[in-house]
């Protein structure tokens, strides 16, 4: 019995160094996946705080230069889902940016400057240039590949 | 399609898709290449993300994510959807042109990218 509860507790604490590190990967919401990840990755719902996926989900005509528009139950749907699941003690960055959130720019400070400009990096809002698994939410630092 | 009639304020894609078709007689593919490839006044054409002759693959100007090719030949699923040609029809032209894109404008396009072969 005590072995056991070690072990769980131990699995526990294993857990919560995940959690950590990465936030939780959530199955993507199919709507989300769907109209979302035309244009960028699917980025996982608890990059941002529900205050900062509200306010992007309330512009959608405008959002980052651009219109994303959706019909106002699918978009109801959308953000009901990623404000369930946005992450309770993030910040909310400027102007909702994931790239401007502190936790963001801590988690990248070694990468080197110049390579957000790589021609096949091109910015900091493409996740899958370095992240292989960004498309199904793993982030894990085993599956970067910065490319030259 | 009743239930997307309810839903969407803006001129439903059902109805405008009619309005292609009543065009698609008088659609110029010669004139969608142009339309496609030309800047409207603004940062964007069509195939800045397209690509000029989108049977291969685009890439998104802002993101880099790839865009799947638009011409039918190289890409069966285009153009079967009318409420996602329709969607992707009002977002885009506010983007390159910052306005709805006429029925004909439309028409157009979608009978050039229909004479597209590999």
């Amino acid at each position: 019995m005590k072995r056991t509860a070690l072990l769980l507790s131990a699995g526990l604490m294993v857990a919560v160094a995940h959690a950590e590190d990465d936030p939780p990967r959530v199955p993507m919401l199919r709507a989300y996946e769907q109209e979302c990840s035309a244009c960028h990755v699917a980025y996982p719902p608890g990059f941002l705080p529900p205050a900062s996926w509200s306010r992007l989900m309330h512009d959608l005509p405008h959002h980052f230069g651009t219109d994303a528009s959706l019909d106002p139950a699918t978009a109801k749907t959308i953000s009901s889902w990623l404000e369930g699941h946005a992450s309770a003690h993030a910040a909310k960055p400027p102007q909702e940016r994931i790239t401007r959130s502190a936790w963001f720019q801590r988690e990248h400070r070694e990468v080197p400057s110049d390579a957000w400009q790589r021609p096949a990096v091109r910015g900091a809002s493409n996740c899958a240039a370095c992240h292989a698994g960004a498309s199904q939410g793993d982030y894990g630092e085993h599956q970067v590949r910065i490319p030259q | 399609m009743t239930r997307l009639f309810r839903l969407r304020p803006w001129p439903s894609a059902a109805l405008a898709l009619v309005a292609c078709a009543a065009h698609a007689g008088a659609a110029e593919p010669s004139r969608g290449e142009r339309f496609f490839n030309e800047k409207h006044g603004r940062e964007w054409a069509c195939a800045t993300c397209h690509g000029a002759r989108p049977i291969g693959e685009g890439r998104h100007a802002a993101t880099g994510k790839p865009i799947a090719p638009l011409a039918p030949a190289a890409n069966p699923q285009r153009l079967t959807d009318p409420a996602k040609t329709e969607k992707w029809f009002r977002r885009n032209c506010n983007d390159v042109l910052g306005r709805e894109c006429s029925a004909e404008e439309k028409a157009d396009v979608v009978a050039w990218l229909r004479t597209i072969r590999p």
